[in-house]
């Protein structure tokens, strides 16, 4: 049987409750598909703060929080966007306080900020406290607050339903189609439903899973930049991927940036503040991408500690208080993880795979775009860690990421309530499941093959060892090759669980494939990008190159398959792009 | 180290009742039970199911029932178990999916019983409402929780009495009841103040044991119903 809302939100996580609540409040009928349950989304890891230009600390102006969000991206940020997402971070902020988010406070009641990476004031002079921040749990409280709202209005929720596939109508996504709904499949009972609709938001997060050590949940496939990519859109700057510089050792378990902004060093083995050496006045407050490179730099170096392949991070001198108050949980996390107090000992940390700046590309609207003329596709919207609108660049700052899952989920939201009035419903039937029933079939009755796991690992390590924080022509060939021949044994891939009941064995197999599509085209996209900007650092071209590759990535699958890719020119609107020194 | 995991299984297309199914893994102290289920559904059998996702004890996907206690499987270490053998199970009082997948619809009707959302008369102000930081440190605690459901089938009551709001609700409720920017209050006490609200609490502790984010969910029961008490006077 077919079902129908005008508006369908695929993923719950802060972009996608965000989008559902407009939608609501607007009194159209839509509904979110998640694969989860909606609280177990990842935003509710997130934990700094979110930033926002209110000044209740000290002065500050959104102009100055777009600048450093432009500068912080190593100007590859198209700055239209940057300015909606500085200003309206304010009004979100405002917004989810009246909602209920339990921000701490300044001691005459307002919300309280704190200092984060790259935030600066007077367009770089030195640290500004922007950071709004719910302990250093941010994440959590943003997502449980939309959540509650959700459940206040009434949201139609599909937990635990897994998209696996999207439907056009009138040819393909790139071709002058419209998203028409999709085929989700009930983990319950392997049940798959056709959904159509007017308009459909992915709003799915990132694919951290293709690395090895990542701070990303196990649900972080790229599901829906896969599924776009599949139906004939191209996905943008999937070369800049964030990692992160302080993850526990191994694990790849975040420990905020607000440690560091509170204060926090960063020490190597013979107890220097190396930062001092990288980005003498931002110190360990530099951006993402500057403080993992200058780690990796510190390890090569042989200054890792007793020669391994950490640093550490060091909150001893906050003492208890500010420790307790302020940074309980990552403390928690050092403690469980990996047995060391930090009251009184030293963090053994390393850069961990931690966020995509690439993905769907966007206008300012959320509505996706196919082409370097930035033409909209009917129906379709992405928001949140799935889309590249593109306000983070070639690097993101901290917190921007929960900024932007705010400005441009609530963005999606209101827009999808526009466009979905005077629409027809698009003409889909039963049918449309076919193709996706057929694959899944073909996985579940293939008696023998490889298991999904192995090729997962060799992705990870693949991923990890050649195109993480620094990257060669020579390691990027050797993990083209390598995803090539994973995407090959993928083919043969089966599976141990041939049931319908909550078969995960199935599911994380499709996950997979997800994984190598989204790595396939960043592979495709590093190495054609013969310059070092933001996180994507060539040591074989290790200069900024402004004359030839100040625009955006568009990879594309090709007729026979292949990454074809195209690019696409930033907006810049009222910086123009200088040397990045902090 | 081998490690002996024991898993009650059960699959609804095959089995008639759950059984035990023995797995041995080889693990570090520093292992969680999650890397050894990982370590069982990766390299020896991919029918084990269980749900779980952030890995690090954020998102309540996989609390169960790990050595007679209700744990998150990514938060308990191996050596903390101080066993070689370690039992797994799906959590108790709530109807079994499939091995360690229990259906959580009826928790999350429960929370959803309880309005856990901001209910604000008053019109929104321009800017932030104001609120001390001895207000918000009022209910700062019951703001930790991840809805895993290790507290609530943990709690002997409501495993006599599934219809018990049970102690997961309870701080969701306390989390608003005890917020200065709230006016609906007296709407959660009265529906706490049902039969099948806070006085089904025997004040046992379990759940305060159980809960994987350290949350005091015993006093937050009780300063619930002490405020039914004086709401009620």
């Amino acid at each position: 049987m077919i079902r129908e809302h005008e508006a369908l939100v695929v993923g719950a996580g802060g972009a996608g409750l965000w989008a559902a609540l407009e939608l609501a409040k607007a009194g159209v009928d839509s509904a979110v598909l998640t694969k989860l349950y909606p609280t177990r989304s990842h935003t509710g890891a997130a934990q700094g703060g979110v930033c926002a230009a209110l000044g209740n600390q000290e002065e500050d102006h959104w102009e100055w929080h777009m600048f450093d969000t432009i500068k912080g991206g190593d100007y590859l940020v198209d700055q239209d966007a940057a300015e909606v997402l500085a200003r309206e971070a304010i009004e979100t902020v405002i917004e989810l306080e009246h909602m209920g988010l339990p921000f701490n406070r300044t001691p005459d009641g307002k919300i309280d900020q704190r200092r984060f990476g790259g935030h600066t004031r007077n367009y770089g002079e030195g640290p500004v406290m922007r950071a709004c921040f719910a302990a250093d749990r941010t994440g959590h409280m943003i997502l449980q607050t939309l959540y509650q709202q959700c459940v206040k209005l009434g949201v139609k929720f599909y937990d635990e339903y897994h998209v696996v596939d999207l439907l056009t109508e009138g040819g393909e996504l790139g071709s002058g189609g419209r998203a028409a709904g999709v085929v989700a499949y009930r983990i319950a009972d392997g049940q798959l439903a056709v959904i159509r609709s007017k308009a459909v938001l992915l709003a799915t997060g990132g694919f951290g899973r293709m690395f090895r050590v990542t701070s990303n949940a196990w649900s972080l496939t790229g599901d829906g930049v896969s599924l776009a990519y599949r139906h004939g859109l191209p996905v943008q700057d999937m070369e800049f991927y964030q990692f992160h510089p302080t993850g526990i050792v191994g694990l790849g378990i975040l420990l905020s940036e607000a440690a560091r902004g509170e204060g926090a060093y960063l020490l190597n083995k013979d107890g220097q503040r190396f930062m001092e050496r990288y980005a003498p006045k931002l110190m360990e407050l530099a951006p993402r991408d500057m403080v993992s490179r200058a780690i990796v730099q510190e390890l090569r170096a042989g200054r890792g500690i007793d020669g391994k392949d950490y640093v550490y991070l060091d909150v001893r001198h906050l003492g208890r208080q500010k420790i307790d108050e302020k940074l309980p949980d990552i403390t928690d996390f050092v403690r469980v993880y990996q047995g060391i107090e930090p009251y009184t000992d030293p963090i053994p940390i390393q850069p961990t795979a931690h966020y995509a700046m690439g993905g769907i590309p966007t206008n300012i609207h959320a509505q996706a775009t196919c082409d370097a003329a930035n033409t909209v596709v009917p129906g379709l919207y992405a928001a949140g860690e799935t889309a590249c609108v593109s306000v983070h660049g070639a690097n993101r700052l901290g917190t921007n990421s929960l900024v932007d899952l705010l400005v441009f989920g609530r963005r999606a939201g209101r827009q999808m309530v526009l466009d979905v009035k005077g629409q027809d419903m698009p003409d889909v039937t039963d049918a449309a499941a076919e193709p996706v029933r057929a694959e899944i079939e073909a996985l579940r009755a293939r008696p023998k093959g490889e298991r999904k796991e192995a090729i997962r690992k060799e992705l990870a390590d693949v991923m990890m060892d050649d195109v993480g924080v620094y990257r060669t022509a020579e390691g990027l060939e050797s993990a083209r090759t390598k995803v090539a021949e994973l995407r090959d044994r993928y083919q043969h891939v089966s599976i141990d669980d041939k049931g319908t009941t909550f078969n995960t064995d199935l599911l994380e197999a499709r996950e997979v494939g997800y994984l190598l599509d989204c790595a396939e085209t960043m592979v495709a996209a590093c190495i054609n990008r013969k310059e070092s900007r933001g996180a994507h650092s060539r040591e074989d071209y290790p200069e900024r190159d402004d004359v030839n590759f100040l625009t955006h990535s568009l990879a594309t699958k090709g007729a026979d398959g292949a990454v074809a890719l195209d690019y696409k020119p930033v907006t810049i609107t009222k910086f123009q792009p200088k040397p990045r020194v902090y | 180290m081998q490690i002996e995991l024991r898993i009650l299984r059960f699959d609804p297309e095959k089995d008639q009742k759950p059984h035990e199914q023995t797995y041995t893994v080889e693990a570090g102290p520093m292992d969680r039970v999650l890397d050894l289920l990982h370590k069982v559904k990766y390299e020896q059998d991919g029918t084990l199911t269980f749900r779980r996702s952030c890995a690090h004890g954020v998102c309540g996907s996989d609390a169960m029932l790990i050595n007679g206690r209700n744990r998150l499987a990514c938060k308990i270490r191996v050596d903390q178990l101080k066993a070689r053998r370690i039992t797994v199970a799906p959590l108790p009082g709530l109807p079994v999916m499939k091995d360690l997948v229990v259906d959580m619809e009826a928790f999350f009707a429960k929370f959803r019983s309880v309005q856990p959302y901001l209910q604000a008369d008053s019109l929104d102000p321009d800017r932030e409402r104001l609120q001390s930081q001895a207000e918000r440190a009022v209910f700062d605690d019951t703001t930790k929780c991840i809805l895993c459901a290790a507290c609530t089938t943990s709690c002997p009551s409501f495993w006599a009495q599934p219809s018990y709001v049970g102690p997961a609700a309870i701080v969701n409720a306390h989390r608003f009841i005890f917020d200065s920017r709230d006016d609906h209050a007296d709407d959660r006490l009265t529906i706490l103040a049902d039969r099948d609200g806070v006085w089904r609490c025997r004040t046992i502790f379990n759940c305060t044991d159980a809960c994987p984010r350290g949350i005091h969910i015993t006093q937050a029961i009780l300063e619930v119903s002490s405020r039914i008490v004086e709401h009620q006077a």
